[in-house]
């Protein structure tokens, strides 16, 4: 791999610039991970340190932490840069444990029609 | 190459991304490469509700691929001058 010009690294569409930062990653069947770039290559496959898979349910929400992960660049959609200055969610979702997030998904699964408040009520949460 | 150009030209002006999955992004254009890879700077989520995990994302490269269109403002296409490439190119081709 040769090294990038500095013009490459700020005017490219390189990955090279989101090296060693926490990005946001989506992939193609809908997860979201969070994981700080350690590496990339044109096809945008990326090892990603320190993953977590950040479900969300509603207004409820779960980092479930993954380790080190390498997402083959196919199932890529997007990698957003967070911008630390900033909330990452909005302030009225709460965190759960991942047994919580868990349950509420099955049920959203099976009651798709159900009103959100009324799975909350149901699970007692 | 002719819409690698095109987008090239682009660079600097406010676009909206729309993906495959239905997610749309507002951003201006920081740069584009051969697979039309974008990287969107500034950016903001059309629809910020629908999608809280975007929130505090302002910069993002999204890959060429998941695109399903980028739309652009009404001025920022000089239609002869694509026609022309256009004709040029599938001459040559």
């Amino acid at each position: 791999m040769s090294w990038a010009s500095l013009e490459d690294i700020f005017l490219s569409t390189s990955l090279a610039s989101y090296l060693d930062k926490k990005l946001l990653v989506l992939l193609r069947d809908g997860r979201k991970l969070l994981g700080i770039l350690r590496s990339f290559d044109q096809f945008a496959n990326a090892v990603l340190e320190g993953a977590c898979e950040r479900v969300i349910v509603g207004d409820l929400y779960c980092d479930i932490p993954l380790g080190l992960y390498v997402i083959r660049g196919e199932n890529v959609v997007l990698i957003g840069e967070l911008d630390l200055e900033r909330e990452e969610l909005p302030p009225h979702m709460t965190r759960v444990s991942a047994a919580d997030i868990r349950r509420v998904s099955c049920t959203v699964r099976r009651f798709p029609f159900f009103g959100k408040i009324a799975i909350l009520e149901k699970l007692s949460i | 190459m002719l819409f690698f150009s095109y987008f090239k030209d682009l660079v600097g002006r406010e676009v909206t991304v729309e993906l495959k999955n239905d997610l749309a992004i507002r951003g201006t254009l920081h740069s584009v490469d051969q697979y039309l890879n974008i990287k969107l700077e500034n950016t903001r989520v059309v629809d910020q509700d629908k999608y809280p995990h975007m929130l505090s994302v302002r910069n993002c490269f999204i890959r060429g691929s998941v695109v399903r269109y980028v739309q652009l403002p009404p001025d920022g296409v000089d239609i002869d001058l694509l026609h022309d490439a256009t004709r040029r190119e599938a001459r040559g081709g």
